[in-house]
């Protein structure tokens, strides 16, 4: 085989030091004093304020209302997270079930309205979209923040791929066993798709939680403030004040970024599976 | 015996060709001058050309009650923003409400026209070109590495990887902190080499910042789709490659680059994509609300031009058109698409 060159490894290194300094610095810094971070720069190496900073940045109540705190912003962009995954897996494993296995009128334009949608992404519409929303009195909802975000094709385009590929026989044998199209739906193909829905999941999720835009246009109450949302804020609140709170931003980087980072990590390769056979 | 049988056994074959031959001549000719008439006959009768199943079931409500809800949706929060979208693409809003005039293209003719819409389509071309070609090269180069090295692999693999779900804007904000006028390790670096950054305030600074903050955020996408397209390539066309050819760059060349270029291409549209839309998070938090002196996407002017700058006609024909450039290159992804399915 080929010979192992210390070259690959120096690379390999350099890469992943690129890629993971800032994350570690970013965790690290945010265990320091602000008064540090400003004199000295950035940390590599734990500080001794980590466990205020996280519990201030959790519990403590800020923004305009004084009401809105990172316990909340977290929980929030949960709901946004799981609610968009699942919502996506349920919609767009019916949708892909009625256009791969049956046989009825205009099923083909059906199939060309939903996939039209990957041709355009949110944020080409976002104007409009805002004033749909608005018209609908969605703004400031949780229906609203994540509903608008259901309306494009990758998952269904992901469950027909996979639908496709499952053996016909299965549905012969279940019509013969006098099973109906809820029946077969429910007790042969969602079971047969858990690997598929998990791998989904993982990837829906990750694209729910790191929501930015739409949160943005969505929520000007701040008890829907989601971890991105609050990034903006945090942001905004810098300008006038003196030594900017360094580590309550980096904590809140931290927070923001630790749970999709946690699952990709332990679902590695389900996550890698969905992503490069769902391909988007 | 053997050859007696031979005749006869291709005797029935004979016929089955010509049988197919017949019903298959008008398919043919059917196909080769397939109007719009057609097309549109076929998408009202429930005749596929290659059903997708050959069992399906026969229900005429059932379909309906499971496709519904992805329809409402779709055709709420997809056709009708962006059928309004075109519209309000013709007309010129009153800024405090009061009703809004058709203009014609007069919208799309003052975004065009404007030197301030030029610039940004200029930077934004820029950008898309070197994010995408420095985020698909270290992502290739990495993924090479990766595939060689027989110690550490999965360590490697998991710490590159583990990047990809941190969020743009979470990208932004730690970059932001990097490229720090005061505390950021990144600006030290600079002022070694003797330059004084200085993001947010230098055009050409914030644009560094933003294209080195757009790759970092990308490397981990391109290194995942790199490395299983490498790992997919047999091991047999390996070995058959390490006896051809001796310079472990020559094989690369010849052997899998080829291999890997339906992957490439396929990222290729992906990473243009990102940098047209995903990088917006990463431009707000940097530029903030402060776009005076400093780069931005075409996407970020639709935003500002439309929120802040409440010119909803010229936000929408900007929309549109950015609408068109975006179909274009999905359209050339599914080509794409369809053609790395088929060599996988």
């Amino acid at each position: 085989m080929q010979k192992i060159k210390p070259l690959d490894h120096l690379v390999l290194i350099l890469g992943v030091l690129f890629l993971c300094v800032p994350v570690v610095m970013a965790l690290m810094s945010s265990t320091h004093y602000p008064v540090d971070i400003h004199s000295n720069g950035l940390f590599l190496t734990p500080g001794d304020n980590g466990l205020a900073t996280y519990t201030k940045v959790l519990t403590d109540r800020g923004g305009f209302t004084g009401d809105v705190t990172g316990l909340r912003m977290l929980m929030n962009s949960l709901i946004m997270g799981v609610g968009f995954a699942v919502g996506k897996i349920v919609l767009s494993m019916m949708a892909a079930y009625a256009l791969v296995y049956f046989r009825f009128r205009f099923a083909t334009i059906l199939f060309w309205m939903i996939f039209t949608t990957l041709l355009l992404p949110l944020e080409v519409r976002i104007m409009p979209s805002y004033q749909v929303m608005s018209t609908l009195g969605l703004l400031n909802t949780y229906t609203g923040l994540i509903v608008p975000l259901l309306a494009s094709a990758t998952g269904t385009f992901f469950f027909r791929q996979f639908f496709k590929s499952v053996p016909d026989e299965l549905l012969e044998a279940a019509r013969i066993d006098g099973a109906g199209p809820w029946k077969f739906f429910i007790d042969v193909l969602v079971p047969l798709s858990k690997t598929m829905m998990a791998a989904i999941f993982i990837i829906m999720f990750i694209y729910g939680w790191n929501q930015y835009l739409w949160p943005l246009l969505m929520t000007t109450d701040e008890h829907f403030y989601t971890l991105m949302r609050g990034i903006k804020s945090i942001l905004q609140v810098w300008v006038g004040s003196q030594i900017p709170d360094y580590n309550e931003a980096f904590a809140l980087a931290v927070l923001a970024m630790l749970p999709p980072v946690a699952v990709v990590v332990i679902f590695q390769r389900m996550f890698i599976k969905g992503l490069t056979e769902s391909d988007k | 015996m053997t050859r007696g049988s031979g005749p006869r056994a291709r005797a029935p074959r004979c016929n089955q060709n010509s049988g197919t031959q017949v019903t298959d001549t008008p398919m043919t000719t059917l196909e080769t001058e397939r109007t719009l008439l057609a097309r549109l006959r076929a998408w009202y009768s429930a005749e596929d050309a290659n059903p997708t199943k050959r069992v399906q079931f026969d229900r005429p409500l059932t379909p309906w009650l499971f496709v519904l809800p992805q329809l409402a949706v779709v055709a709420i929060f997809f056709y009708w923003p962006s059928v309004q979208a075109v519209t309000s693409s013709f007309y010129i809003e009153d800024p405090f409400g009061f009703g809004s005039t058709f203009v014609g293209m007069e919208n799309y003719g003052d975004a065009v026209t404007s030197s301030q819409y030029r610039d940004t389509a200029l930077f934004t071309a820029f950008f898309c070109v070197v994010v995408t070609a420095l985020s698909l090269g270290l992502g290739l180069l990495l993924a090479v590495k990766a595939d060689k090295v027989i110690r550490g692999t999965e360590t490697y693999k998991t710490l590159l990887i583990s990047v990809y779900a941190i969020a743009p804007p979470v990208a932004g904000l730690m970059g932001m902190m990097f490229f720090d006028m005061h505390m950021g390790p990144i600006k030290d670096l600079f002022a070694l080499f003797g330059h004084d950054l200085r993001v947010g305030i230098d055009y050409w600074d914030t644009a560094i910042a933003l294209i080195t903050i757009s790759v970092w955020k990308q490397i981990p996408y391109n290194f995942i789709f790199f490395l299983s397209g490498l790992q997919s390539v047999p091991v047999p066309v390996r070995e058959a490659a390490l006896i051809d050819a001796r310079s472990g760059w020559r094989r690369f060349r010849d052997v899998i680059l080829p291999l890997l270029a339906p992957t490439a291409f396929f990222l290729l549209i992906i990473n243009i994509t990102y940098t047209m839309f995903d990088t917006f998070p990463i431009i707000d938090v940097i530029v903030k609300d402060k776009p005076a002196n400093n780069p931005m996407t075409l996407v970020y002017k639709v935003y500002l031009d439309g929120f802040k700058g409440n010119d909803i006609g010229g936000s929408s024909a900007q929309s549109v058109i950015l609408m068109v450039v975006v179909a274009a290159l999905t359209v050339l992804q599914f080509r794409f698409l369809e053609r790395r399915v088929h060599y996988g």
